[in-house]
């Protein structure tokens, strides 16, 4: 495997980061983890909380089948091993919003064993070929409150609505090399959660995020000390703490300091990490098992009912688009690069090809060109995308069956696309309407040839005296005299039998 | 005392079977007392020290069980963890939208908030 | 009405279906009782006359419209102040929670509410339940109605279900609840002439208990005899979904099955138990048990638990453990007390709020809990425990092979005088006949075995296997009808 080139050019030479990413990712379900409240997003403060996530004396844990359930196939998706014995321990530390004075989560045996995932090659970002990156482990627990400080001068408030929210950890191997590698894993993990439905990767909501954990070393060299920066939400980010710590660390280190363990907060405005106000105490969590819980023991039927409910995951549906359907490894990537446009891409071809009551493999080209070059770019004129999209799938077949038929040539399908997105009215009616049909009459088609011609007796000459090129010249013509709407390949027999004349 | 014979040593002596003691000292049990949040005056500590000193050395005598092979206990009775269905607010003894009720205790509860001092994260 | 006060649980029950008298009568002579013992035995620590009159009303009421009558209909009880009971104070004798109303009823309660129980006020406790002597509570400790022959010396009622004890053994409630982490049940019950049952683990929901150590914690009732436990156990037992902890299995009709004959049961009798210099008069009731038993038709065996002796120490660093995670809730941010001195921050507010709102005895508690779990301790104490524990258990699955039921002290002293232990391990070598069968899960009661030279009560534990509350009943009843107990406190107060 070629390793990543990426290096921080200090003073004294050349460092190379190592970085580890432990990404905390929102579990989709109804309810919380332990209690039975609900999990959604931007509720009035305190109003999705039960007496359990409260920690009201006598309260109790019971978990939520789905969490375990997802979490599982998350594992499963990244070929990890699933744990058939695992437990939940308690973190103890006293926050404000962490109102059991522990977390329940999971550190002596979790859900989720030993998986990875491989990153693409991007020439461009200095991932020359792809890269697997291990994951240590998946475990599931709970999230925390959130505090507000900006609401009175001299109290900070609580809100629990995302106290006991399920989150599955996903730690990764000190495997990255660069800020590309690192902005590539979590891309990736994210692309696969969606996939898998195990977390909807809003990273702008909290849902998906990261603790970067950075060093830098001579290459080759041991390990250095890591800096874990907490809580960074977007791609863009974390691969700006990477650089920016890394070069932190060098500057430190060439000046002589030495780096220090310590937890980190990332200010987007500055481009920079803080130490957060350390804790004297704060790594020492006291972890033990929740006596309030069993141990967790999944049994096969629950193991193969996880395996048997995952869909195709991006990978393998990237190699069925280029080795089953045709499409090149470019427009594989982008129509699978995120699982909505892959399922709308999937209606599409299937409607396509039973409207066209052909195998799915002959409309694959033709479906995947005109969503990527055409209807992409209609939308994002309207500022909207596939989730808002105006048009079905099947709205989408209809109109391309219409040009796959011969009834509308593909510049008119441009028209009628138009006309679908403005009115919501159906490609059929719209072509039926405004008289859109494609001209498949030889005898009218060969009419307009004959004055065409005629008027450009001239051109005529110069092309029968090997001046071929002007072929084109005779094809527009006509069309432009028939409005756009004759049938193309009609056109262009006639035009060369006339033109042979 | 014959209980304390019983317990296999007298725990008053502070003896333990591995011939010395791991005793904790002030500074210890300063430490522990601000790990479990508890504030503890000079005094309070002082004779917590002892106090604590003989009970650690006392459950030291464990230290002597061959426990060779032995799995620490997961559960005191044969039981396997159930799962519950994924349903908002099934039993509202233990679901949402109960905020009067939540925070009906609180010592400073504000605009639906729990109002603590101030943080500076 | 005085007369009322005199009857158990059964016996108000039938009297009531019988029409013998009302529900509102035996509310109002229990309330009266309360009301005139409160001061000096102190095993309230609130008082509910309404609630235990309302409820009584409701069954009268019932009886009137010809209504079926629940398992406990008419009877009032008392309830320990650590089940959570909705809008009435829930403090577990700690500062911490004074003040602390639920806005919820904890299943256990519940269960009894819906059998036709009600409630004449919340019993004192060791605070959060750790203590064997109720000098931890918050609120004074509950007193003892016993008294030793020719003094007037205050004893303890025992711990941590002291005011279950005090109130059952001096009349003012016919039944109570109580919870037993360690021996909390049936060491009160046996300092105070009175039965108590501690099922299998997971018998009775958790869900709503002011929670002390999770795996150990397990509630049961105490009233004055075997058939009352009986009773009053099953309307508190069965599955809860919200306690993951929580046995999935059918309640037995344990009272209707009590059967004192016991031909052809094995009693096993732990030789370990038989420790040099037992207390004179704990090991002749324990003698006498064993003839009893006999006499009910048993064969009694020498059986072996040879790791009864580390289980004290097993347990005091189980249970603190647990409790220092159990306990870290009470923060000041959500109930109970805040202490906010000038300019704290919010880690100062902890501080200060669980430096003024616990006891000592939760704070050397907490501490321990702390230290075992500590980085760099927690193998050499919490794991070593644990498996210790493992072997404890075994050791009872061995002995059960050979026997049906294990008879023995419930403690190994009886009743002392408050003040009398001012050293904690003193108090924690007063559980060592009971933490075993806690850290095992299993089912053991205590009865009345007769009276100490001094003139107190005295009670022989009987262990069962796991889910044999049955088999602990029969025994217990065995016993009881033989002992004859029916020496009661003379009333000072």
């Amino acid at each position: 495997m070629a390793e990543s080139t990426y290096r921080i050019q200090g003073a004294t030479g050349e460092w190379e980061v190592v970085i580890g990413l432990e990404v905390h990712a929102q579990v989709t379900s109804n309810a919380k983890l332990f209690s039975g409240s609900a999990t959604a997003f931007g509720a009035e403060p305190n109003s999705q909380v039960s007496l359990v996530d409260a920690a009201m004396p006598g309260m109790l844990p019971v978990p939520n089948m789905e969490c375990i359930r997802q979490a599982v196939r998350t594992g499963m998706a990244i070929e990890a091993a699933i744990n058939k014995w695992s437990r939940f321990d308690r973190k103890n530390y006293f926050y404000a919003d962490l109102p059991q004075g522990y977390q329940i989560s999971q550190l002596y045996h979790p859900l989720v064993g030993e998986g990875s995932l491989t990153i693409e090659a991007d020439e461009k970002a200095g991932i020359p070929e792809p890269k697997v990156i291990g994951i240590e482990r998946i475990h599931v627990e709970q999230d925390a409150g959130k505090l507000m400080h900006d609401q009175h001068p001299t109290m900070s408030y609580v809100d629990l609505n995302r106290s006991g929210v399920a989150l599955m950890e996903i730690v990764s191997r000190p495997d990255m090399r660069s800020p590309a590698e690192a902005g590539a894993y979590l891309s990736k993990l994210r692309q696969i959660v969606r996939y898998v439905g195990s977390c909807d990767g809003n990273m702008d909501q909290g849902s998906m995020r990261a603790d970067v954990n950075v060093s830098v070393r001579r290459p080759g060299d041991e390990f250095g000390t890591r800096t874990e920066t907490k809580n960074v939400n977007s791609v863009r980010f974390v691969m700006a703490v990477v650089e920016s710590e890394a070069k932190r660390q060098v500057a430190l280190i060439e000046d002589g300091g030495k780096v220090v363990q310590e937890t980190r907060l990332y200010d987007p405005d500055k481009n920079e990490t803080r130490s957060m106000r350390s804790k004297e105490d704060a790594h020492d969590y006291r972890y033990f098992p929740d006596p309030d819980l069993l141990p967790l023991v999944l049994d096969d039927a629950f193991l193969e009912e996880c395996r048997a409910s995952l869909p195709e995951l991006p990978d393998a549906k990237r190699a069925r688009y280029v080795d089953g359907l045709g499409l090149s490894a470019y427009n594989a990537g982008v129509l699978t690069n995120d699982v909505d446009t892959a399922r709308w891409f999937e209606a599409l071809l299937a409607a396509t090809a039973s409207a066209q009551n052909k195998p799915e493999a002959d409309v694959a080209k033709q479906a995947a060109n005109w969503l990527l070059s055409e209807f992409f770019g209609a939308l994002n004129k309207l500022g909207k995308d596939l989730s808002t999209s105006p048009i079905s799938p099947e709205g989408a077949a209809e109109l391309l069956a219409l040009v796959g038929n011969g009834t509308i040539s593909g510049s008119i399908a441009k028209q009628v696309l138009e006309k679908m997105l403005e009115t919501g009215d159906a490609a059929g009616v719209i072509v039926e309407r405004e008289g859109l049909k494609q001209n498949s009459d030889t005898g009218a088609i060969e009419a307009v040839i004959a004055e065409i011609l005629t008027k450009n007796a001239d051109k005529v000459e110069q092309y029968r005296g090997g001046k071929e090129a002007l072929f084109g010249f005779f094809v527009g013509q006509t069309m432009k005299a028939m409005q756009g709407k004759a049938n193309p390949q009609i056109i262009n027999e006639l035009l060369k039998k006339a033109l042979a004349g | 005392m014959p209980l304390a014979l019983f317990m296999g040593r007298d725990f008053r002596l502070g003896f333990n079977g591995k011939g010395c003691c791991m005793s904790v000292d002030t500074a210890t049990v300063a430490r522990i007392a601000s790990l479990a949040r508890i504030k503890v005056s000079e005094g309070e500590l002082e004779a917590m020290v002892p106090e604590l000193n003989g009970i650690l050395n006392w459950v030291e005598q464990l230290g002597e069980v061959n426990v060779e092979g032995v799995e620490p206990m997961t559960a005191v009775i044969p039981n396997t963890l159930r799962l519950r269905a994924d349903v908002v607010n099934a039993d509202p003894l233990t679901g949402g939208g109960i905020r009067d009720a939540v925070l009906a205790n609180a010592p400073a509860a504000e605009h639906g908030f729990f109002g603590v001092p101030k943080v500076i994260e | 009405m005085t007369g009322l006060t005199d009857l158990g649980l059964i016996a108000i029950r039938d009297g009531v279906a019988k029409g013998e008298f009302t529900a509102v009568e035996v509310a109002q002579a229990f309330n009266a009782a309360v009301a005139e013992a409160q001061e000096a035995l102190n095993a309230f620590i609130v008082t509910t006359p309404e609630a235990a009159l309302a409820a009584a009303e409701k069954v009268d009421a019932t009886r009137a419209a010809g209504k079926e009558l629940g398992k406990l209909a008419g009877v009032p009880i008392g309830m320990k102040d650590l089940f959570a009971t909705k809008g009435v104070q829930t403090s577990a004798a700690s500062k911490i929670l004074e003040g602390f109303t639920p806005q919820y009823e904890s299943t256990v309660s519940q269960k009894l509410w819906d059998a036709g129980a009600g409630m004449l006020g919340k019993l004192n406790l060791d605070q959060f339940a750790m203590g064997s002597s109720n000098e931890s509570s918050a609120f004074g400790p509950a007193i003892s109605p016993w008294r030793r022959k020719g003094d007037t010396a205050a004893l303890t009622a025992g711990g941590s279900s002291g005011g279950s004890s005090a109130a059952v053994a001096a009349r003012l409630c016919p039944a109570a609840t109580g919870t037993d982490t360690g021996g909390s049940i049936r060491q009160p019950a046996a300092f105070t002439g009175i039965s108590g049952i501690k099922p299998t683990y997971g018998r009775c929901s958790r869900w709503g208990i002011v929670a002390f150590a999770s795996s150990l914690d397990q509630a049961g009732p105490m009233a004055h005899d075997v058939a009352d436990c009986a009773l009053m156990l099953e309307a508190m037992a069965g599955f809860d979904p919200k306690d993951a902890t929580s046995l999935d299995m059918p309640v037995p009709d344990w009272s209707a099955l009590l059967n004192a004959d016991l031909k052809g049961k094995k009693v096993g009798i732990p030789r370990e138990y038989r420790i040099e210099g037992l207390n004179a008069d704990v090991a002749k009731a324990w003698d006498d048990g064993i003839a009893w038993l006999k006499d009910a038709g048993a064969e009694v065996l020498d059986i072996s638990l040879p790791h009864s002796k580390y289980a004290l120490a097993t347990y005091y660093i189980i249970a603190p453990a647990e409790a220092s995670s159990n306990l870290a809730r009470y923060d000041g941010v959500r109930y109970g007390l805040r202490d906010l001195p000038d300019g704290a921050n919010l880690q100062e507010m902890y501080a200060a709020t669980r430096a003024a709102g616990f006891g000592a005895e939760v704070k050397r508690r907490i501490l321990i809990g702390t230290y075992v779990l500590s980085a760099g301790f927690y193998d050499a104490y919490y794991t070593q425990a644990q498996k210790v524990r493992t072997l404890i258990s075994r050791d009872f699955e061995e002995a059960f092979k050979q026997c049906d039921v294990i008879l023995a002290p419930t403690a190994p002293t009886p009743a002392f005088a408050l003040g009398e232990k001012s050293n904690p391990l003193d108090l924690y070598l007063g559980d060592v006949f009971s933490v075993p069968a806690s850290l095992a899960g299993l089912p053991a009661m205590s009865v009345p075995a007769g009276l100490s030279s001094d003139g107190l009560p005295l009670g022989l534990q009987i262990i069962g296997r796991p889910f044999d509350e049955q088999g602990v009943l029969n025994a217990g009843l065995a016993i009881e009808q033989r002992a004859q107990f029916s020496a009661k406190p003379e009333k000072w107060w």
